[in-house]
């Protein structure tokens, strides 16, 4: 008999293993967030919503009320549920695709609006569900399927941050924090602060998670994680971005 | 089922007033208990243009918003003799200011009666040019007693009543240019035709 | 819970816009979610500013895709929430509506028609009958009432929550730029005091209890992996839409019986028709006049029925044969003459109808 893994209690075990590719992001990102919630003990008042793009796989995954939407629309349903339901905790989880391609003015709505939700991003810079194309968030020189020969900076841009975008538009009251898979301590602590911001009404929660996707980027072990620790590193800083109350932005926290 | 729905095409430059005349009275119809349907025409454009207002009253169920040919037709300003030209028909009374020169050639040659009202006239040098839209409602009630003299002073109290309360001269200029108007399209006699 | 409305029953002067701010509010709308768009805006200024006075909800958007998700999520929540919209907009809004349809999500939708396709004018048509029956990417399991006048728009927007509630379909309110913007009279009422009962919304997520202790999730998705499982889901939601079909269907009819020529139209232009079979009527001319009141599900026994009995039937409407699409498929294998009046995005006078039913019924 094989050992059972240790999985937040929020997780559902029944339909466990989860359906990600092995070395996927988002089992480790999905763990964090299931501690945060167990830590603040908000199992009977969050509503999980989630994306389309893998992150859609996640739509029984935990012992919550959920709802999976459609690409880049998590975002809205969320902020309606919440308008509807003041007391309801709203998650909306999606991949960096839906967040800051197709539904980044959702995001941008939202986050204006600092409605008192929280959007989790996961970035892996690339739509992985289709197949691996090039995302807002694909490093210069990264290979897609639709950049085969590497993201040319000039005609297609600079990986997006979004992190920094929804920093410099929201108003006072949100929290805006970027951790990654590979500091896993430092996540659930961005993600449990992240949730306790709506708890207590201050305003929109956002936190970006580096992910992997060693599927699409076909990278063995040791290279996924050198691309998430030093490639993606040198564009997506760690930290928190946009405390309550705090003046400063913080980074590498 | 005899007919007895009254079509009413009003129309003028934006400040003119035209809508208001509509609204008003479809609301004096209506207080009446009568059937009124008042439609405004609605362009891309918020501001400028030719304002449209197309009304119906009635003692039965009104038809469709849209009609082919009005039984009265008013045209307040020479872009509004125009516009309005496709509404009137050989049983159609034509309404127009007067004060507008040059624009008989357009007037509609086949309409029952075509007539001219100097209301710009009367409202300046009796009135206020303020109180014009009065005076061509007035033209209009009297034209086609499609509703009574009570019943719009009453619409027009329920509209305006707020200003008379602060102003009560307000509301004598306002009626007496309302009655103006109505002697005036009780008396005239068709022009052309 | 919000304090309900004392609405008492009155004839009332207003325009559309406003009439469904007011059948909103008299049907227990909780909150309603939108963009701004011409001709329906001023559903959201009447409700922007009668919803504070009774404690409900409105909820400005950054585009009618938002609009429509985020009534999603007010539904899912477990109140009855709606949105507005019109042309472009409803071209937007059929996104949300479609994921409506496949997660069976009660929303109420109010499309005031304008001018088609692209911008073309903030007037009026009818050229939102495909998109709002059969706009999403499946099978239209959706309901959708067409309105001929301000009583019908207050009526059919209560009873929109109502069946929306009732079916868990997707409903529409079916209006035009005509009816946004004119002004006639209508009673409005409190729905409880004529004896409708108003269904209580049921949330669908967030009850009693935590999730896999004291209850199972309660948990939504619309992807499916399987052709099979689409399948089957598809099948049984078909299956649950025709069944109750006939009790959804509605219509009115005017003279039928013995006419020669019956003349189809739905929304504002039956009223044209409808003044002209009057018309006819009072010359003598064996005419009559069929209005399909819900579009999705159609009528259609009525409508069979009608051309294996008649010779002729007439299908008017603003929009180029959209509505005649949807009788001809009903109609299909009858014996009778189908003519058409389509003239998009323009409004129809009882007039025109007139001269082209004489001209019909002058054909041998």
């Amino acid at each position: 008999m094989q050992p059972v893994p240790a999985m937040p209690k929020s997780w559902r075990l029944d339909n466990k293993p989860h359906k990600f590719c092995p070395g996927c992001g988002h089992g480790l990102i999905l763990k964090c967030l299931g501690k945060a919630i167990d830590e603040l003990e908000i199992q009977s008042r969050v509503v999980y919503g989630c994306d389309i793009g893998c992150s859609l796989l996640s739509w029984d995954l935990f012992n919550l009320d959920a709802v999976q939407t459609h690409h880049g629309r998590t975002t809205p349903v969320m902020a309606g549920m919440k308008r509807a339901r003041p007391e309801l905790i709203c998650i909306a989880y999606m991949g960096d695709g839906g967040g800051y391609s197709i539904g980044v003015q959702h995001l941008v709505g939202a986050a204006m609006r600092n409605e008192k939700i929280t959007v989790i991003v996961a970035n892996n810079t690339q739509y992985a569900m289709t197949g691996g194309q090039m995302a807002p968030t694909t490093l210069p020189g990264q290979k897609t399927e639709t950049s085969p020969y590497g993201r040319d900076a000039e005609t297609t841009g600079l990986p997006f941050r979004g992190a920094e975008m929804i920093a410099a538009i929201v108003p006072e009251g949100a929290y805006v924090a970027r951790g990654s898979i590979s500091h896993l301590t430092q996540l659930t602590r961005f993600l449990k602060k992240a949730l306790k911001n709506q708890i207590d009404g201050h305003g929109f929660s956002f936190v970006e998670a580096l992910s992997a996707c060693p599927t699409n980027w076909r990278t063995d072990a040791a290279r996924t994680w050198e691309f998430v620790e030093k490639d993606m590193a040198e564009h997506f800083k760690r930290g928190e971005i946009k405390i309550p109350g705090k003046k400063e932005a913080v980074t590498d926290a | 089922m005899p007919e007895t729905t009254t079509r009413m095409v009003l129309a003028g430059e934006g400040g003119q007033g035209v809508q208001a005349i509509a609204e008003i009275l479809a609301e004096a119809a209506n207080e009446e208990g009568r059937q009124a349907l008042y439609i405004p025409n609605f362009g891309v454009e918020q501001r400028g243009g030719v304002s449209v207002a197309f009304l119906q009253i009635s003692d039965h169920a009104i038809g469709s918003p849209k009609f082919l040919k009005g039984d009265i037709v008013a045209a307040l300003s020479e872009r509004a003799v125009h516009r309005t030209a496709t509404y009137a028909g050989p049983e159609t009374i034509f309404i127009y200011d007067s004060a507008m020169e040059g624009v008989e050639d357009d007037l509609p040659k086949d309409a029952a009666r075509v007539i001219p009202v100097p209301a710009m006239e009367v409202a300046k040098e009796e009135f206020h040019p303020r109180v014009y839209n009065m005076v061509i409602m007035g033209a209009l009630v009297g034209a086609t007693a499609v509703v009574t003299l009570d019943q719009a002073k009453a619409a027009i109290e329920k509209r305006l009543g707020y200003k008379f309360e602060k102003k009560p001269q307000l509301r004598d200029l306002n009626f007496k240019a309302l009655e103006r108007g109505i002697e005036m399209g009780r008396g005239a006699e068709g022009g052309i035709n | 819970m919000t304090e309900a409305p004392v609405i008492e029953e009155k004839r009332v002067f207003m325009t559309g816009n406003e009439v469904v701010a007011w059948a909103a509010l008299a049907a227990g709308a909780d909150i309603m979610y939108g963009y701004p768009i011409t001709p329906q805006n001023e559903v959201m200024h009447y409700w922007s500013r009668l919803a504070p006075r009774y404690g409900r909800n409105f909820l400005q958007t950054e585009d009618e895709l938002s609009a429509g998700f985020a009534t999603t999520g007010g539904v899912m929540a477990g109140s009855k929430a709606f949105t507005a919209t019109a042309g472009s907009g409803s071209v937007l809004m059929q996104e949300p509506m479609a994921m409506a349809e496949m997660m069976r999500l009660p929303t109420v939708t109010v499309v005031q028609q304008r001018g088609g396709p692209s911008t073309a004018t903030v007037i009026y048509s009818q050229q939102e009958v495909t998109l709002t029956t059969m706009g999403g990417n499946g099978e239209g399991i959706r309901v959708v009432y067409s309105t001929a006048g301000h009583q019908d728009l207050y009526d059919y927007t209560i009873k929109a929550f109502n069946i929306a509630w009732k079916y868990r379909f997707p409903t529409f309110v079916l209006g035009d730029g005509y009816q946004a913007k004119m002004r006639e009279p209508l009673t409005i009422y409190d729905p409880e005091r004529r004896g409708i009962k108003l269904l209580q919304p049921d949330p669908f997520v967030g009850g009693e209890g935590e999730p896999g202790r004291d209850r199972p999730p309660a948990q939504y998705r619309n992807t499916y992996n399987l052709e099979e499982e689409l399948y089957e889901k598809i099948m049984s939601d078909m299956r649950e839409f025709e069944e109750n079909s006939a009790d959804i269907a509605e219509y009115e009819s005017r003279h039928t019986e013995d006419a020669e020529l019956v003349i189809i139209a739905h929304g504002i232009v039956f009223r044209a028709v409808r003044e002209a079979v009057d018309n006819l009527r009072r010359q003598s001319l064996s005419v009559g006049a069929f209005r399909p009141v819900t579009l999705r599900p159609l009528p259609g026994g009525q409508i069979k029925e009608l051309a294996a009995r008649v010779k002729k039937i007439l299908v008017v409407e603003s929009a180029y044969g959209q509505i005649a699409r949807l009788v001809k498929e009903k109609v299909c294998g009858a014996a009778c003459e189908i003519y058409s009046m389509f003239k998009p995005g323009i409004g129809i006078a009882a007039a025109e109808v007139e001269m082209r039913a004489k001209e019909i019924l002058a054909k041998q």
